[in-house]
């Protein structure tokens, strides 16, 4: 039962419930099998997934909190702690791993102090691995945000960072 | 406006042609898929929209992508009268410069930046206009493009029009003779008639399993209920992108695709369960719904009958169970995907416990071919148990990079080392990957086998999805199955044992050996895993998991026991059993990997061998990488 109690990032995360209302009621009819897009469009609003707004989800689509919780934990995509402002994503799938993605993925860890799955201190960053982005020729292949960088050497890391504030 | 009838489509192929294949104006198409958009495509359009903006004679114009991966931004420009000429690595500081070199008739100052001349832009539905490029001389310094080697042998049916059309122009899409087997089919209204042809064409499912596509939707049309059409376009398998670069350069084929399915099983309702990881194809196939319903061709009563279709798009989450069907559907309901056993299979009870049809994107996009060309056609083209094409993205340690489209039977090694230019840097060619982690590595000895569902099998792997990876002696194999074995027990939903214990215990195992403590007897134990889980797993996932273990044990058994025993890594990529060394011999002493060492533990003078303090290196690679000498050498 710990879980439902909001955490204290969740405690700072200001919720718009209008706007959540907006989101169920006319993006997605209020419709429980669109549940997963329902959480993506709150994760796009707030970068993760705030507690709160998942047990009022639970309320307003008549879906036990436990299945919103399976369904968030689930799926690799949801966040359930914040993130950072720049979402680094290093693909490691296996052209990328052939090509050394596991290096560049050592050498953004070493530079930023953090690993896998965390975020820095400033939330300036968050580390991701994903499983190929389907840029496999231009491998090995970092996505920052939106903005793909491809045949990336570890050599090259620090400069490409310094442009995201 | 609404498109009624076959006529209505010609009218717009006829002014439309024109645009294609023979505009007033300068046209420059410039390849704006993801892998394009990466490789600076966007920076192009934009710097080329700027310079033009004033000019009406020249129009900036985006497509998908040709596929030639390894050499975007592709841009191909052309004109009325004048040879279509494709140009490579046309990055934003030399495209301007390019367009007006094509204008004033001097490509010659351009000459490194073309890859060729386009011999013949017709798709292969299209054999009954004249090819376009036949009314005027072509440029004699120039190869072209359909002969150099990336290019030749290929043949597009899915991918026919990627690359050649404007992907958010439907115009574009008919101009090509889009949606015409489907208006046939609506007006002979003969659903029975298609399923036959599907199944005398011998089409198999393109997204792995390989079933024959016309006995499932026979199958599907069988059972009552709500039926639907579902498209599988959760790409997971790593280094497989076929699928994002169809629905990013064509989604309207998949859309024909699948109403085509509509159709033939008696369905009103499609899905397309897209990847999350593809927000651009998702923002293509939304643009192409919204305008085949403006143009009457999605909706109700389409073109006046009494067929009605509605497509629906769902992204995934991130999870590669997903791509099993019956967690797919789970998936599409709001629910967690997990598979389920196969006792009713869901042609009869799917999505929403109504029969459904699912298919992959490829296997969709190659039905509209079939049914204008003719079942005969397609069956012609193959082997005998693999019938037509199939696409694959063609990756890893080769020269040429990007997506290809063969015709079955075509042997591996033609498409490594004829197409994909073999391997880069002179190094030693290892293996090929294919069926992603569901697959297995074909080594050298087999590389004559032909791309076939059957023979593909014979040697450990299958035909998969269409990810094709090429590994050097950079390589380690034993790496590289504890990195899918990882893959795997991440993916594995976790609701059946043998998969969800069995791959953390051979993930262990793997990684004890990578780091130096393997043991006697871990070989055994990895096939007497792998051969339990093989067994008694309950889906798709768990029953292939093991195979990218058990075929590199089967073909690379030197390099475990080299790990175990030996405790050495040949590959040099297991960290903790190898070091690198410098060849006093070979190296110059040019300095730039002194230059390039991130620990500054390189050290010696100009034109003199360097050292390397074995304490402060991190075994980074960047030495390795960049050694131009092979001076730096793996021990």
């Amino acid at each position: 039962m710990n879980e439902i109690k909001p955490s204290q990032d969740d405690a700072n995360e200001t919720i718009n419930y209008l706007e959540l209302d907006q989101i169920i009621e006319n993006d997605f009819n209020s419709e429980k099998e669109n549940l997963i897009m329902i959480l993506q469009a709150i994760q796009r609003r707030y970068n993760y997934l705030p507690k709160p707004t998942l047990s009022y989800l639970s309320e307003k689509l008549g879906v036990p909190y436990s299945k919103i919780y399976e369904v968030g934990t689930f799926y690799s995509t949801f966040s359930l702690k914040p993130r950072g402002k720049n979402i680094i994503s290093i693909c490691l799938g296996t052209a990328c791993h052939v090509r050394g993605g596991d290096r560049v993925r050592e050498k953004i860890e070493d530079t930023l102090k953090i690993k896998d799955g965390e975020t820095t201190e400033d939330k300036k960053f968050t580390l991701e691995s994903v499983r190929c982005i389907g840029c496999c020729s231009l491998g090995p292949v970092v996505k920052i945000n939106e903005d793909m960088h491809g045949r990336i050497m570890s050599d090259k890391i620090e400069t490409i960072l310094d442009q995201y504030e | 406006m609404k498109i009624q009838s076959v006529k209505d489509l010609a009218k717009i192929t006829k002014e439309y042609r024109q645009e294609l294949y023979g505009p007033d104006c300068v046209k420059v198409n410039i390849g704006m898929a993801s892998c394009g958009i990466a490789a600076g495509a966007m920076d192009s359009f934009e710097e080329a929209k700027k310079a033009f903006s004033d000019n009406k004679n020249v129009q900036i114009c985006q497509t998908g992508c040709i596929g030639f991966c390894e050499k975007e931004p592709l841009v191909e420009i052309f004109s009325k009268n004048k040879p279509r000429i494709m140009y490579r690595e046309l990055t934003k500081d030399k495209i301007v410069d390019a367009i007006h070199g094509y204008i004033n008739n001097d490509l010659a100052s351009n000459k490194k930046s073309i890859l060729g001349q386009m011999k013949d832009p017709r798709s292969l539905l299209e054999d009954d206009i004249p090819n376009p490029v036949d009314e005027f001389e072509p440029e004699k310094e120039i190869p072209y493009l359909e002969d150099i080697p990336f290019y030749k042998g290929q043949m597009k049916i899915a991918l026919r029009n990627c690359g050649y059309i404007d992907p958010d122009n439907i115009k574009e899409y008919i101009a090509k003779k889009g949606y015409l087997s489907f208006l046939q089919a609506l007006d002979e209204n003969k659903p029975r008639q298609i399923i036959k042809t599907i199944k005398e064409s011998g089409l198999r499912g393109r997204g792995g399993g390989g079933f024959p596509t016309g006995i499932k939707w026979e199958t599907c049309a069988k059972h009552d209920g709500d039926r639907y059409i579902i498209c599988n376009a959760d790409e997971g398998d790593p280094g497989a992108y076929m699928d994002r670069s169809i629905l990013e350069g064509d989604p309207h084929t998949v859309l024909e695709g699948m109403l085509i399915a509509g159709l033939a099983i008696g369905s009103n309702t499609g899905f397309m369960y897209v990847r999350n990881e593809y927000p651009l194809a998702v923002k293509r196939l939304l643009n192409a719904i919204k305008q085949a319903t403006e143009y009457g061709l999605l909706g109700k009563n389409i073109a006046g009958s009494n067929f009605s279709f509605e497509i629906k798009i769902s992204t995934g989450a991130g999870a590669f169970v997903c791509g099993e069907s019956t967690a797919l559907m789970a998936s599409l309901e709001g629910n967690v995907g997990r598979p389920k056993a196969k006792y009713v299979h869901t042609v009869e009870k799917g999505f929403r416990d109504n029969p459904s049809n699912l298919n992959n994107v490829e296997t969709f996009a190659n039905v509209p071919a079939i049914l204008l060309k003719g079942a005969d056609w397609h069956a012609g083209i193959g082997t005998s148990n693999s019938k037509g094409t199939k696409a694959f993205s063609l990756v890893g340690k080769v020269k040429n990079t990007g997506l290809i489209e063969v015709p079955m039977g075509m042997p591996l090694k033609e498409i490594v080392f004829n197409m994909g230019g073999g391997v880069p840097k002179k190094k030693k060619f290892k293996a090929v990957q294919t069926g992603g982690p569901s697959g297995g590595c074909i080594p050298e000895k087999f590389m004559d086998i032909p791309v076939d569902y059957q023979r593909l099998a014979e040697v450990g792997s299958i035909m998969g999805s269409g990810g094709m990876i090429a590994m050097d002696q950079d390589t380690c194999m034993v790496d590289l199955a504890r990195y899918f074995i990882d893959f795997l027990k991440d993916e594995s939903c976790g609701q059946c044992t043998p998969c969800r214990e069995g791959l953390k215990q051979m993930l262990d195992i793997l990684t004890r050996i990578c780091q130096g403590h393997g043991r006697e007897g871990d070989i055994e134990l990895l096939e007497e895993l792998g051969a339990m889980i093989q067994k008694f797993s309950l889906c798709g996932l768990g029953t292939s998991a093991p195979n990218p273990v058990l075929t590199t044990i089967l073909y690379f058994r030197d390099e475990y026991e080299a790990h175990i025993k030996e405790k050495k890594c040949p590959s040099g990529v297991c960290k903790a059993l190898f070091h690198y060394e410098i060849d006093k011999d070979a190296c110059t002493g040019c300095g730039l990997c002194a230059k390039k060492c991130p620990q500054v533990a390189i050290t010696g003078e100009k034109k003199k061998p360097h050292a390397l303090d074995q304490e402060k290196c991190i075994k980074c690679g960047i030495c390795y990488d960049s050694c131009k000498f092979d001076a730096i050498v793996i021990k």
